[in-house]
Order: structure tokens, then sequence, then C-alpha cells
């Protein structure tokens, strides 16, 4: 069943899932949805009818969301599934993502487009490294919000020691990132559905929200028309006609640049900058399909169109002209590495992509590893196998104009390609730039 | 600080993706059946493109099992948005010897079309092909990436997927494989009608409540006014005339209809609120078998 929520009111959360396999990731979606009721009759009766094939002792509500043939067959989560529920109060976006270490790749995916990660834990098991691992990558992505979510706690009796000893040590861990993300711990029975929707009765020492009270009303950031205007081009509008459109005119000189803005707003008569040819110019129009708009705010798209005759297309990108961009052929970048069958090292190369840029980039450099258990840099070893997260220093064919992703998570951002395989085997976050390429001293810290 | 409503933002984002479409690949295609998720698909790429026309065709995978309304709509609306159409024949695969007709009473064209859509990629040398799969619809949809990579049989590999990350999106192939791309993935049902809404966007006739004659199997509601469906004799007596409409406009033999008297959007809007059973419940073709969507998939489907 699907809320009527109020189309021109509702706003988004995009949330994700994270934590080792069998925690009851899965388990816990297939809760939300079903005691929210976002769960269609034919739905439901699939799944009860595949349980019992199974011989499942209980509907095994992660069937819900392990689509995969081969998930079912496992009791495994392999790639994340996407999922849509809404309540009156907001419109959410669920990436269930799997456990198991194999698919870390999987996680990221789900974890790099979200605004707030539920992180689960077995109350038997406590914290373990996966869940290390999964609280370390997604306070990377810069996920801001982290509900802890203590789990099974129908197998330690709803104790409430257990529970405070685990969430002791997850802030312990948590302490020692960089980026310290808000953590709400909240106790749960996902299977049961205790402190799901409804708060539960078997945990009175529990003075918090629900789950769902919770994601309805917590408050994130994301980009806010406070940040730098940044406006990577996709693809420049020409007509290349003599129409005459009723808004436009005629269309034979029309040009407009064509993109989504990433943050901060432009309005017609901004001085801008436009890259990659550092020209200076100034906003003549700002185009929807609807007509000329005065204003263009962060994440809605747009052709824009400029005084003078600019030489940019795709990979391009529109500022403000007193918030330039950094621009550098050589920058570091914390990487999370995703292939199986290939390592990275000093001197490999890909297809680096970047907003909507494509160059080519060679490592020069493995700066350190991180040892996940311990937060420690190791720099012992110069490769990068499957799953493993460090920093490296990156050259480019031609300068690229990026923020550090800590300030701006889509201009910030990028991933490598193979050359070979045109696989996507790494996602990046630039941390700095090095001004001057071979010069170890002029590195600048942002 | 502006926010932005969630059809701002799913809006937004199937733009996005349609340029990313058009930047990334020399020869897209965008598959349109008529029904309502193609149709909201075209207008946002009209709005994506817009004042240029559409950089791409319009492709129509057409099992000759159609409702006369929804060729109808088809054919006014590529005229209304300006764009151009490229149609599928599956009843040239079958005289080709391409495919082997189903036979029986349930006989449906709905596999046939894959081999259809397939050839029509490869003569046209299309390199991707953008579909309005939403991941609420089926429980291996919601595991499909926007960018979905297939091999040079056309297949999907759901284990191996290419990560996808923030906004990037991975557009590169080897000669012979090919890009499938859903802008739609992440609207629901109910997103698709307030949108329909909020636009003004005409649709084919079956979407509103109307009269038909209906042939009650296996629990669906099916099509007996075209005839395309063959009836056992002993149906035939079992023919009632009804009030209905459709959830899903597709090939004849597989789109089941629901008792409706829905006849405006808001009432629309009001039923699929109330509705238990997914849109895809009234579809014959995914009832075959728990994997069925995964299946037809993998081996090339929409
Ligand atoms: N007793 C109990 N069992 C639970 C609870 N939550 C999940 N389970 C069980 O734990 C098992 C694993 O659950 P899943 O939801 O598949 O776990 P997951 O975290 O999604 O696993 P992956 O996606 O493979 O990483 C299933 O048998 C669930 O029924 C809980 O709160 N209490
Ligand atoms: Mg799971």
């Amino acid at each position: 069943m699907d809320v009527l929520v109020n189309p021109t009111e509702s706003s988004l959360l995009r949330f994700t899932t994270a934590g080792s396999v069998d925690d009851g990731k899965s388990t816990l979606i297939g809760r939300l949805l079903y005691d929210s009721k976002s769960i269609f009759e034919d739905q439901l009766l699939a799944v009860e009818e595949s349980s019992k094939r199974r011989g499942d002792a209980h509907v095994n509500l992660a069937l819900l969301t392990d689509g995969l043939r081969a998930e079912r067959e496992q009791g495994i989560t392999i790639d994340v599934a996407y999922r849509y529920f809404a309540t009156p109060k907001r419109k959410f976006i669920i990436a269930d993502t799997p456990g198991h270490i194999q698919y870390t790749r999987n996680m990221v995916t789900g974890a790099s487009t979200a605004d707030l990660a539920i992180i689960l834990i077995d109350a038997r098991l406590g914290v373990i490294e996966q869940t290390m691992r999964h609280t370390y990558l997604a306070s990377l992505l810069r996920i801001g919000h982290i509900v802890l979510a203590v789990n099974k706690m129908d197998l330690v009796d709803f104790d409430e020691a257990v529970y405070n000893k685990i969430v002791a040590d997850f802030q312990a861990f948590a302490k020692g990132l960089d980026q310290l993300p808000k953590v709400t711990p909240i106790p749960m029975s996902a299977l049961n559905g205790d402190n799901v929707v409804d708060k539960s009765e078997h945990t009175p020492w529990y003075t918090g929200p629900s789950l769902l009270q919770h994601l309805e009303t917590v408050q994130v950031h994301s980009e806010t028309a406070a940040d730098e205007a940044r406006f990577p081009v996709q693809w420049v509008i020409r007509p290349i006609s003599d129409r005459k459109d009723a808004k436009l005119g005629n269309l034979h000189d029309y040009r407009g640049f064509a993109g989504r803005m990433a943050s901060g707003t432009f309005r017609v008569g901004d001085d801008v900058l436009v890259y990659p040819s550092e020209m200076k110019s100034k906003i003549t129009g700002i185009h929807t399909f609807e007509g000329p708009q005065e204003e263009a705010i962060p994440q809605l798209s747009y052709s824009i169109t400029v005084a003078d005759e600019i030489d940019t297309s795709r990979g391009g990108m529109i500022v403000k002209a007193n918030e330039p961009t950094q621009t550098s052929q050589e920058f570091d970048a914390m990487i999370c590495w995703f292939a199986d069958k290939k390592t990275l090292k000093p001197r490999s190369r890909f297809h680096l992509r970047h907003t909507t840029n494509d160059v080519r980039a060679v490592v020069t450099d493995v700066l350190y590893k991180v040892n996940i258990s311990t937060l420690e840099k190791t720099t012992e070893s110069k490769e990068f196998a499957l799953n493993d997260i460090g920093c490296i220093r990156l050259r480019c064919a031609t300068p690229i104009f990026f923020d550090p992703y800590g300030k701006n998570r889509t201009t910030g951002s990028f991933v490598l390609v193979d050359e070979q395989t045109n696989n996507t085997v790494a996602a990046g976050m630039i941390t700095h730039s090095l001004v001057d390429a071979g010069d170890e001293d002029a590195e600048v810290a942002i | 600080m502006s926010a932005i409503t969630h059809l701002q933002f799913l809006e937004s984002e199937a733009i996005y993706i349609l340029r990313e479409t058009a930047a990334q690949f020399q020869k897209p295609a965008l598959l349109f059946s008529g029904g309502k998720d193609s149709i909201v698909m075209a207008w946002l790429a009209r709005k994506a493109f817009h004042p240029s026309r559409l950089p791409f065709p319009l492709l129509h995978v057409d099992t000759g099992h159609n409702f006369p309304e929804a060729i109808e709509y088809r054919d006014w609306f590529v005229q209304e948005i300006g764009a151009s159409l490229t149609v599928g024949l599956v009843q040239k695969s079958i005289d080709d010897g391409r495919v082997q007709e189903e036979q029986g009473y349930n006989a449906s064209r709905n596999k046939l079309q894959t081999v259809t859509l397939l050839d029509t990629i490869e003569e046209n040398q299309y390199d991707a092909c953008l579909g309005g799969g939403r991941r609420d619809e089926e429980k291996a949809r919601a595991k499909e990436r926007f960018f979905s990579h297939r091999d040079g049989f056309g297949q999907w590999d759901p284990k191996n997927q290419r990560p996808e990350l923030w906004n990037i999106f991975n557009g590169r192939k080897q000669f012979g494989e090919h890009f499938r791309v859903f802008p739609l993935s992440n609207w629901t049902e109910m997103d698709i009608w307030q949108y329909i809404r909020q636009e003004n966007i005409p649709l084919p006739s079956l979407y509103f409540s109307h009269q038909r004659k209906i042939i009650e199997r296996h629990g669906q509601l099916l099509d007996a006014t075209t005839g395309i469906i063959p009836l056992h004799d002993e149906e035939k007596p079992k023919v009632k005339e009804m009030t209905i409409r459709f959830r899903t406009v597709g090939d004849v033999t597989c789109t089941g209809a629901v008792e409706s008297t829905a006849s405006t959007i808001d009432e629309i809007v009001a039923e699929v609120a109330a509705a238990r059973q997914t849109e895809r419940g009234t579809r014959a073709d995914d009832k075959r078998s728990e994997n069925a969507m995964e299946d037809r998939k993998k081996e090339g489907y929409f």
C-alpha cells in the first residue's frame, strides 16, 4: 500500500543498512515495510509460500528484499536492493546492502547516496570487524547520521547490560574516526518488531524513540543553498534550427549548458567562471521546460546560457567568479578497492570518472592503507587487494576541477575504471591537491 | 535553505540520467510501449533536451497483440512531442523463423519480445536502450542499476553488476555490448500517478474506467473484446461485460484488468493509495514462477 503523501510538501530521506552477515538487515527492512503497511498482499503471500517451501520456522521477511535466486538459495544478500515506502510524514528510499565482506562494493554503492546509515549488530556477538569496516566506510563517505541498531535483543533476554556494553564498545571505536557521525543507539528485535515501528514493552529501560519515529523526524544535512555554486556540464543543448520558441524566441543562436546544480545557487546576472578554460562570463538565462527561471537551486536540472561565446562542453563546470574550485593534475585521495582479480599498485593506469569528466590517470604513489580494526595507517604493502581501503596519489592526463570530498560530495568524488574490462574498480574521495606535481613540500591541506 | 519536494527530486534525477545517456552513448533509443511509465519517461526526455528535439528515437517492440487504443495513442504522442519512432515487429521475428510462437490458450508473445528487441538493437546498432522499469515493480528489478550492463548476448549478470556510486554512471563498454538505462528506477507507482496529475499528461483511455468484454481466467480479468486471446468453448458463455480499467498497459495476452469506476486521475490516485495488490499482480507473465522476472531479465528482457 502506498501512503498518500502530499506531493507538494513531503521531504525525502535516503538511508542504507550496514553490518555483518546475518545481523538481520534484510529482516529489519522487511519488518519496517510490513509494520508500516507498505507490503502488498500478493508480495506477502509469495514470501509466506517460499518461507514454507524452504522450511523456515517463521515467515522470513528478508525474502521481501532478497530478490535474486542466488540470494534466496543461500539466505544472504549479495547485491543492494532498493525499497520505497512512505508515512504521512516522509518518503523513504532504502538501500538494503549485503553484510558479506566479499560484496563490500555493493555496500558502498548503497551507502554513497545515503543521508543516514543503520548499522546493525547481533547482540550476541557485539562489535565485530565487519561492524567496524562498515562504520569506517560510512564515516569516510560522510554519512552524518548513524543508527546503531543492537538487534536480536530477544536472544539475550532484552538485557540492558548487554546493550550498554555494546553501545560503549561502539562508541570507543567511533572516537577514533576522523569524521564523527551522530550516533543514535536503539535496542531491537527485527524478527519480532521490538522498537522498529512501535516502542517495545520488553525494553522498559530504553527511553529513546523507535526506529521509525527517529527516521521520520531526524534532520539530515544535504546539499544546501549556502554552499558554493557548482554546476557540472553534462551536455550542450543546440537546437540548430530557425524555429521560434514561444518563450525563448528564435532558436538559431540558442546554446544552453545542460546539467544539475550540485550545490549552491545561481541567479541571472551572476558573474561566473567557466571550466576548463577558466574564462569569466555572466549568466544570461536559467531555463527549464517550464520557461525562464530566476534562480537555480541545488539538485534541480537546468539549461544555463552565458553572455560570451565560451568554449565548454561535457566535463566542464560553471561556478561563481569569486568561488573557484581547486584545479590540479595531481591529488591525494582515499579509495576503496573493489576488484577481486586485480590489484592496484604504483603505476597502475585507469580511466578516472569525476563529475561528467573522463580522463586518463596513473597511480603515482600508495601513501598508506588502513587497518580496519585498529584504524592505524600501515605502509608495509603498496598493493591494494579486494576491499582494501587507503590513501593514494593520482596524476591525471589533464587537470581536473574539484573540491575536497569533505566539502562537496559531488565535486570531491570519483571512480576508477579498468582500462581492459571497463569495470568500476574503485571509489575515490579527494582529500588533498598537489599544487606543483612532483614537489612533495608544495602539498596544501584543504 | 530551499527544500525540494520528492517529485522535484525524482524529475531532476531522471533528467540527469537521460542527459547522461545521450552524452555517453553513440546511438541510444527509448523503449516506448504506450504504457504510463514509458509515457512519463518520454515526457521527461522532452524536458531534458528542450528546446532541442529528442536526440534519440522512440523504439516500440510490437508483439502485434495490441490494444488499438494504445497504438492510436502512440502515434498521437510521437507527433505531439516531435519524436521519431522505430518499430520492431515480433511478427517479423516469427515469419523469419527467429522464434517459435507459443501455442495454446495461454500463449503469449511476451517472451518472444526479447528476441525481437535484441534483433532490433543489433540491426540499428543501438548501444543503449532507455527503459521505464521501476525498482518497486518487482524484486529482481529492485536490484538493478540505473546503467545496467549487457554482454554481447544481451544478457544481464545479476551477481556481477558494476558498482554504481554517487551520481557517477559508467557507460564504458566493449564492442558489441550494450546498456539498458532506467531513469525511473527510484519512482513508485504512486509517484508516477502523482506526477501525471501534476503535469497533466494525457494517457491512453485504457487506464480509465470503461466497459469491456472480459473473461476471467486463473483469477485474472483478461480482455475478450479485441479477440486476440483465444477462448475455450466452455469459456465463451462466461464472457461478461464489466466496468474495468488497466493498471498497466502492455501486450493484450498478459495484461490483466481490475474492476474499477475510477475515471479521473484523482480517482486513480485514491485507488492506487488503497490497493492491496501490486500492479504486477495483474500480470500473467510474472505468475509463471518465483524467479520469472530474473530469468527473463538475464536473457535480455526489458
Ligand atoms: N531471533 C532473532 N533472529 C533474527 C532477528 N533478526 C534477524 N534474525 C534472523 O537472522 C537471520 C539472518 O537475517 P537476515 O535479515 O537475512 O540478515 P542480513 O543482515 O540481511 O544478512 P546479509 O544481508 O546476508 O548480510 C535470519 O534467519 C533471521 O530470521 C532478531 O531480531 N531476532
Ligand atoms: Mg540481507
